[in-house]
């Protein structure tokens, strides 16, 4: 740290700054959800995998009886950790440089890029390696340094298909589920130079093909940029976890090591690793254990890496941390448990999401990165049916329906202030990571999303009140005026003009004719219940006296364990996967009923403290609500 | 609206024709099938909140409750001020607008005598239980939440009020319900998760005498419906409902059940267009269906087509 002196100069109130790079949508969700569902081998080959990882990863999680514990555990700790950003970053580079490595700050990808160049520049390479990274894709770290003469390998097999395919990833863990095997051999046969022409799509030997390229790559780069899963404050420690062994050999072998951190990945302590690295795998994978978990701290004189960088990067992340309702997203610890589940996702694919973030958590994190005033993301927060899937699964509990309704709440807001104010108010057009020329099919595409983001940006301020706003408020006068909402019903019986001969309604004008493309709806009642019962209830019951009321509590008491019996009598599992979540969810509500979650972590931190570390750590503190 | 519907008048004896449980003992079969039920309670001041849609377009399944509930002797009343939970404009980020309607909700049912209240939904009961406090927090009136609070924990869905309150767990044999058809069930989101009702529900319905009960493959996974999600991403919410009725088609049940009218017209809708032959029916029909007085299905009708008596 350099020595600071008073100064008098006022530095007025720090501004938001908002996230740039690849989290821009170039489409509104339900233009690229309408493209995507059109294929119908993507929607098969998802539905498929999705099904198969869905019933992994309950298998695995139902046979963990303290499963809700480690849950509520990597939430109490990741709460600690926003609540205590500024100090752990601090004792983070601390520590990480006492261990002879060098720490940077990015404010936004442009800044992590500029000095990741830099640092490889340093070292005169044309070409380094990759581990797949969320925090790179995110910057568009691989596009930059192509523009700058340098080739960014992606190691990982699933992110070399799509960097040979000039595609972009549509999941987080796995980036080429839209891709079935034989589009890979095809992307091989094509892009690998000298790979045997008659490759067959067995995946023993597409890998084999991508084993003999990578192979010499990691032999000869001298430079590798990684990710981190993990940041350990008290020792400097950086964590990979992966699946392939080649994040382990781009960790070991090359002289450089430049890893890029967003800056809520950091954890306190080492034991904390204990929680994550049950919660991670099974949650991700579906695997008890992942087969290569890396750790490295700082430099080992003759052993790996020798010049040991980190770039911590918030863009956005600072913005979301302001939010109390939607900072909970900055828990996630991208194990894509939430994508997996998610019907939506399943149906839409991940390309419809616009961001590296796709799925439920891209919906609630990529806007708040970028702030939900830029409007390629506005549509993200929509893209639910809140069906809450999400939520039961994630293993740092982030409760995303409830942030995706406040975030809706937040594009309102600012939706209506947009239009009270001129239009140059609203949020400037989104900038991306790349100030790509195109040299790369990567870099045309993050051009396409910023000409398309600057038009729906512009489509917005023109905006005046929509179908949607006046749907809204002609449904609040009726609901807030129970008299004009009465009044209202006996116009019911007019809607049945609209009903054919079978009584039917199936076709609707403007935002709601989306309903009857796919359904018809019924047409309305002759009366409405509240017409029935003052025709049928006439008389106005007597009021009691508050003794003359009934006990409710000894009622409930009384029938305490009936619905359990009743469950009882007809509980046969259906199949596997419905007997497990099943499982899964009487666990979560014997732990609801009887857990308060904070005192389960301080119990489970006793525990790890004398069977992980040995050492004595202080008891949890409080969390900040 | 079915003019064969002529329930007793508040207060009165039960007729005759629907046997409660009081009047008619279960049959020994039943009896050794059923656990032991509670003592029956003292009769109830239940306050129904049908719901919105209920209200305006299903009006039949806020009457199949107030059948159920008044043939065990209960006194349904009906608190006139109400109207909706505020869910929609909740759910579509309308937060003060969701304000108004919170609080009329509160006045509603904040100064009416009842002992306990019933909506024959779980959706509108979680938004009570969860987004109604949060909105009036939001809007900076602490005190409405604290009320709203406290009418969300007098609120009960109505097969969490049939088995937790009143002790109900053989229908066939103590609310006389007869249904003699093929019938799969689906669990609304939530029902499932949110409210975490378990298999209430559907098990309730599985003691209906006559049933022939078929278990939804996919059961955890959502309709599609969403509330605007279903127009607003019509395309993914069509698709998601697509594979629903698919997966009712393959149980060979033309009745479709559930405990969400929101998601019975999203599937029923869907079915209805595909021309599927498929019904949706709310199971508080199937529980007011008896043998002297049973719930018609005919063919393609939905929830509030015509073509079907309920008395």
């Amino acid at each position: 740290m350099t020595t600071t002196r008073p100064t008098t100069v006022s530095l007025g109130m720090p501004t938001v700054r908002h996230g740039r790079g690849n989290l821009f949508a170039e489409e509104p969700f339900t233009s690229g959800a309408a493209r995507d569902l059109e294929n119908a081998t993507l929607r098969g080959n998802l539905n498929f995998a999705m099904h198969k990882i869905r019933g992994k990863r309950a298998a695995v999680v139902s046979e963990m009886p303290d499963w809700q514990q480690l849950r509520a555990a990597g939430s109490a700790i990741k709460q600690n950790v926003l609540a205590n950003l500024p100090e752990l970053l601090e004792q983070f580079e601390a520590s990480f440089t006492a261990a002879g490595g060098h720490v940077h700050w990015a404010r936004d990808a442009d800044e992590a890029n500029a000095i990741a160049l830099r640092l490889i520049q340093e070292q005169g390479v044309s070409e380094v390696n990759k581990i797949k990274s969320m925090a790179t894709q995110e910057t568009g770290l691989n596009e930059f340094l192509e523009d700058h003469g340098i080739t960014a390998v992606e190691t990982d097999l699933a992110e070399e298909i799509v960097q040979l395919g000039g595609d972009k990833p549509s999941h987080i863990v796995v980036p080429a589920i839209h891709r079935n095997r034989d589009e890979v051999r095809d992307i091989f046969l094509r892009e690998i130079d000298g790979v045997r022409p008659d490759l067959t799509s067995e995946p023993a030997d597409l890998a084999e093909a991508s084993r003999q390229r990578l192979r010499a790559k990691f032999f000869d780069n001298r430079v590798a940029v990684s990710g981190a899963n993990f940041g350990i404050a008290e020792t400097g420690t950086l964590t990979i976890v992966e699946s392939e062994g080649n994040g382990r050999m781009c960790l070991t072998l090359p002289e450089t090591l430049i890893t890029f951190m967003g800056i809520e990945k950091v954890l306190p302590r080492f034991a904390d690793l204990e929680v994550f690295l049950q919660l991670l795998p099974r949650s991700s994978t579906g695997e008890r254990m992942n087969p290569y978990t890396s750790l490295w701290t700082g430099v080992t004189p003759g052993d790996g890496p020798q010049n040991l960088h980190v770039i911590l990067i918030d863009n956005g992340r600072t913005a979301t941390l302001a939010d109390e309702v939607g900072r909970q997203a900055l828990h996630c610890i991208r194990c894509s448990a939430c994508l997996n589940v998610c019907p939506v996702f399943e149906r839409a694919g991940g390309h419809a999401y616009g961001s590296v973030y796709p799925g439920p958590i891209g919906a609630i994190l990529s806007p708040q990165m970028t702030g939900i005033e830029a409007a390629a993301n506005n549509s993200l927060p929509y893209a639910s049916s809140l069906c809450g899937a999400c939520y039961e699964v994630c293993p740092v509990k982030i409760n995303i329906p409830d942030v995706l309704i406040h975030l809706r709440g937040a594009d309102v807001e600012a939706r209506h202030s947009a239009r009270s104010t001129a239009p140059e108010a609203v949020d400037e057009t989104p900038a991306t990571g790349t100030s790509a020329s195109g040299a790369s099919r990567r870099a045309r595409l993050s051009a396409a999303a910023r000409t398309g983001a600057a038009r729906i940006v512009g489509a917005v301020t023109r905006r005046v009140p929509d179908q949607m706003d006046a749907l809204m408020a002609a449904a609040k006068t009726a609901f807030a005026k129970p008299r004009l909402l009465s009044i209202g019903e006996r116009g019911l019986p007019l809607g049945r003009i609209l009903g054919g001969r079978d009584g039917k309604i199936s076709l609707l004008p403007g935002l709601i004719g989306g309903w009857t493309q796919h359904r018809i709806i019924d047409a309305p009642p002759a009366q409405s219940f509240r017409h029935w019962w003052k025709r049928n209830r006439p008389s106005t019951p007597v009021r009691r006296t508050p003794e003359q009321r009934a006990n409710i509590a000894a009622l409930i008491e009384a029938n305490r364990g009936r619905a359990a019996e009743l469950h009882e009598r007809f509980a046969a599992p259906a199949d596997d996967y419905t007997w497990l979540m099943a499982a899964e969810r009487a666990a979560i509500q014997q732990h609801d009923a009887t857990g308060d979650t904070v005192a389960d972590y301080a119990r489970g931190t006793e525990t790890s403290a004398t069977t992980a570390s040995g050492a004595a750590d202080e008891p949890m503190k409080g969390e900040r609500a | 609206m079915t003019s064969a519907t002529r329930p007793s008048p508040p207060g009165a004896a039960p007729s005759a024709q629907t046997p409660t449980r009081a009047q008619t003992p279960a049959p020994a079969q039943a009896a050794t099938r059923a656990p032991a039920a509670a003592p029956a309670p003292a009769a109830l001041r239940i306050a129904i909140f049908p719901t919105c849609i209920v209200d305006a377009m299903y009006p039949r399944v806020a009457e199949a409750t107030v059948r159920i509930l008044e043939r065990l002797g209960h006194e349904v009343v009906f608190p006139p001020q109400q109207t909706c939970c505020s869910q929609m404009h909740v759910n579509s980020g309308y937060f003060a607008d969701a304000y108004d309607i919170v609080r009329n909700h509160v006045e509603a049912f904040s100064d009416y005598d009842y002992d306990i209240a019933v909506a024959p939904s779980a959706s509108c009961v979680v938004s009570l239980q969860h987004q109604q406090p949060d909105i009036a927090r939001r809007a900076g009136d602490p005190a409405c939440a604290a009320v709203a609070e406290a009418i969300a924990g007098r609120t009960f869905e109505l097969s969490k009020l049939l088995i937790d309150v009143l002790g109900i767990t053989d229908a066939a044999s103590q609310l006389g319900s007869y249904f003699p058809h093929r019938v799969t069930f689906h669990s609304s989101c939530h029902g499932l998760r949110h409210m975490k009702l378990g298999t209430r529900q559907s098990d309730l319905l599985r003691t209906v005498a006559g049933i022939d009960y078929a278990e939804l493959p996919g059961l955890e996974e959502c309709c599609g419906f969403g509330g605007t999600f279903s127009f607003k991403n019509a395309g993914t919410s069509g698709a998601m409902v697509a594979d629903k009725v698919a997966a009712i088609q393959s149980t060979g049940a033309s009745i479709c059940a559930g405990g969400d009218v929101s998601c019975l017209m999203n599937i029923g809708g869907a079915a209805q267009k595909q021309k599927t032959g498929i019904t949706t029916v709310h199971f508080a029909e199937i529980l007011a269906s008896t043998r002297e007085n049973p719930l018609q299905v005919s063919g393609d009708v939905a929830v509030s087509g015509g073509g079907r008596s309920c008395p």
